[in-house]
């Protein structure tokens, strides 16, 4: 186990800059999890993390120790590839324990380490197959086993679940989960699907565009978001925004002239331009805010309700059965205390 | 109802069941196929192989001697010399090749600047007819002109030209070097094809594993290209163990019969010498030869384990 510190991490392809000064401090044992839509560097970050990639400017520490310039295999690092990478021409036992032989230990040695993790991972059966003979969920676990049998400080793991179906990918998630409670070892993992990042992470690092636009906990990210990015990427269904200013009696005017109760007015200034947010569970029928119904979608336990509110698209969550046409209008009442107003122009959150 | 049909008709029936069963439908689909490939590879092979047999020569059928001509040739040095000249040529050209072919493969398997230029030109010894490079090499290897030995005695390393193909050692040497430029294209090509479907993951997670470059390359690199070798080295030792082209050009077999390949002497004897039989003979005598190179490689090229099941 041991701490990972990025510091002012920038990465250049020639003259095209994909990190423009990454700054994530890791606990030791913790989870992370990099989130992030597809090309914003998460890939690129967690190389650099292994050594596969060069540091451009910046410094990345594990366990204290500066290893910019270290050989991936000095790193200490063990991580799990989005195709896997299992070597084909050997077998599962000797795909898990390569990294023993290289190092020079003898059969018994690298037997004893084998077996437990492939018992961890119900992987003892398969130990004499080769890759090609095994399913993706169980090539998943093999690259894991490698990954484990290493005993390594850190687990990096990058997209590992995302050539399963869904069904498999909710079992391996609590797998992975289960796994680090277990070893407790410190592991970043890269994904660009919110809802593995909200289940797994300690923390979470919302990356855009090669930059880290918020870390914390998942609760923490989804109560508190800190810009409009985070707000619109986090959570599903996403959160409702509506554009509009601060009306002269306290509370929030949309652009079309609907108003929006407000708690807390923060940072905001009267006159600036204003994005209003309110995620679809923090919505109840019965108020004074009328929501025009466009699509209703009942799930059983709670009634998704797509419609537009102020002039603008959103979506309600809502715990009551709903049987509205198509058209039709319903009178919803917004937690004023869960509401999120950002600037409309720098995105910034403005509420406390 | 049947019993009718079948007194009517049984030869429609015959055929009409002929064209209903898959494998006898396949059969006819194939006849064609068969018949080409019976009468172009199989009838020369067959007419050199009865040649073999006979005392023909040019302008005069012969008659069958049974295994006349082997056993002159058993007793003839000059044959001997030939399969002896025919197996170093083959062993150190091959070898040649293949060393130098999967270090060029490697190296343009790098990111390297004008990768594709590079790679363009490494074929050029392919494409050039094999009669104009054995030229070129002709006077490469000229007794006075030879820009090799023009270099070396301007830098005073030697006194006196190099008689490259006049001195027997001499001789097999350059035309091994000849044949290792002309086939070098072939096996870096095919094994760079081979090193591109190596993902590049791999050698990341050997690196990541603790692996050395060397490592790297003995554990991942040459296990995943041994398929691709064996096809590749069995196409370039059955090239250049039937070589004649290069050898005609540079040298006819001389100096001394030094570089008489077998397919050359057997050229030598059966057209200008007018011997058909004997030339026959000889090139029917590379047959075991080739069929251990194809055993070989075909005990090589079985599917291992790990290449079954699916991806
Ligand atoms: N070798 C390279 N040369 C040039 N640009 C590159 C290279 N590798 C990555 N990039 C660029 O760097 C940016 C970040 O890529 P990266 O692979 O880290 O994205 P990612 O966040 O992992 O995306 P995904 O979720 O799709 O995997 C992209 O814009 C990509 O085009
Ligand atoms: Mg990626």
């Amino acid at each position: 186990m041991a701490s990972v510190t990025i510091d002012g991490v920038r990465k250049s392809y020639g003259s095209h800059e994909v990190l423009h000064g990454v700054d994530i401090g890791i606990e030791e044992g913790e989870f992370v999890v990099l989130v992030g839509p597809s090309g914003c560097g998460k890939s690129t970050l967690l190389r650099m993390l292994a050594g596969l990639e060069h540091i451009t400017a910046g410094r990345i520490l594990i366990g204290g120790r500066v290893v910019n310039d270290l050989p991936p295999k000095d790193r200490d690092i063990a991580m799990v590839f989005q195709n896997y990478a299992l070597y084909p021409h050997l077998t599962v036992a000797e795909n898990m324990g390569f990294s023993l032989k290289l190092a020079g230990a003898s059969r018994a040695a690298i037997a004893e380490k084998v077996r437990p993790a492939a018992e961890i991972l119900g992987l003892a059966h398969l130990l004499d197959r080769y890759p090609r003979m095994l399913s993706g969920g169980q090539r998943q676990r093999v690259a894991m086993g490698r990954a484990i049998v290493r005993d390594p400080q850190v687990f990096l793991f990058d997209e590992p679940l995302s050539n399963l179906d869904a069904k498999l990918r909710v079992t391996m998630r609590t797998e992975i989960k289960n796994l680090h409670q277990r070893l407790r070892t410190t592991t970043v993992y890269v994904t660009h699907d919110q809802i593995e990042a909200m289940t797994m992470a300690d923390k979470i690092v919302v990356m855009h565009d090669g930059r880290v636009e918020q870390v914390g906990a998942p609760l923490e990210l989804y109560d508190r978001p800190a810009n409009l990015f985070v707000a619109g990427f986090i959570g599903s269904p996403a959160m409702s925004m509506i554009r509009g200013t601060l009306a002269p009696d306290g509370s929030f005017a949309a652009a079309d002239g609907t108003r929006l109760p407000l708690a807390d007015t923060g940072r905001a200034r009267a006159g600036q331009p204003l994005v209003y947010g309110v995620r679809p569970e923090a919505m109840r029928l019965g108020g004074s805010v009328p929501l025009t119904v466009e699509v209703t979608e009942p799930t059983g336990a709670e009634t998704h309700v797509v419609g537009r509110m102020g002039g603008t698209p959103i979506t309600g969550v809502f715990r009551d059965r709903i049987s509205v046409a198509p058209g039709g209008t319903l009178d919803i009442a917004i937690d004023p205390a869960a509401v999120h107003l950002f600037d409309a122009e720098g995105g910034q959150r403005l509420t406390a | 109802m049947t019993a009718t049909l079948e007194t009517q008709a049984p030869r429609r029936r015959r055929l009409g069941r002929l064209s209903e069963s898959r494998n006898g439908l396949g059969f006819l689909f194939m006849l064609p196929a068969a018949i080409f490939l019976l009468f172009f590879l199989t009838y020369p092979l067959g007419l050199g192989v009865w040649l073999g047999f006979t005392d023909t020569k040019i302008g005069r059928p012969g008659i069958f001697v049974g295994l006349e001509n082997y056993q002159w040739l058993f007793d003839d040095p000059v044959f001997w010399l030939a399969v002896f000249n025919t197996i170093f040529y083959t062993a150190f050209a091959s070898i040649a090749k293949f060393a130098l072919g999967l270090w060029l493969a490697l190296l343009l398997n790098r990111h390297l600047p004008f990768k594709n230029f590079f790679r363009a030109i490494i074929l050029l010894p392919w494409v050039v007819p094999t009669v104009l490079s054995a030229m070129a090499f002709w006077w490469i290897f000229d007794s006075q002109f030879s820009i090799i030995s023009w270099t070396l005695m301007q830098l005073g390393i030697i006194n006196q030209p190099i008689n490259f193909l006049g001195d027997p050692w001499n001789a097999r040497w350059s035309v091994i070097a000849a044949n290792i430029w002309r086939g070098i294209p072939f096996v870096a090509i095919s094994l760079l094809a081979g090193l591109q479907t190596i993902p590049q993951s791999l050698n990341e997670a050997a690196a990541i594993d603790g692996a050395t470059s060397w490592q790297r390359f003995t554990k991942v690199t040459l296990p995943l290209l041994t398929p691709i070798i064996a096809v590749v080295m069995t196409f370039s030792v059955l090239f250049t163990f039937t070589d004649f082209q290069l050898i005609y050009v540079l040298t006819r077999g001389g100096p001394v019969n030094a570089t008489h390949l077998m397919a050359t002497l057997s050229f030598q004897r059966a057209i200008p010498g007018g011997q058909l039989g004997e030339g026959a003979a000889i090139a029917v005598a590379m047959i075991p030869f080739l069929l251990a190179a194809i055993l070989f490689s075909f005990f090589g090229l079985q599917r291992r384990r790990w290449q079954q099941g699916n991806d």
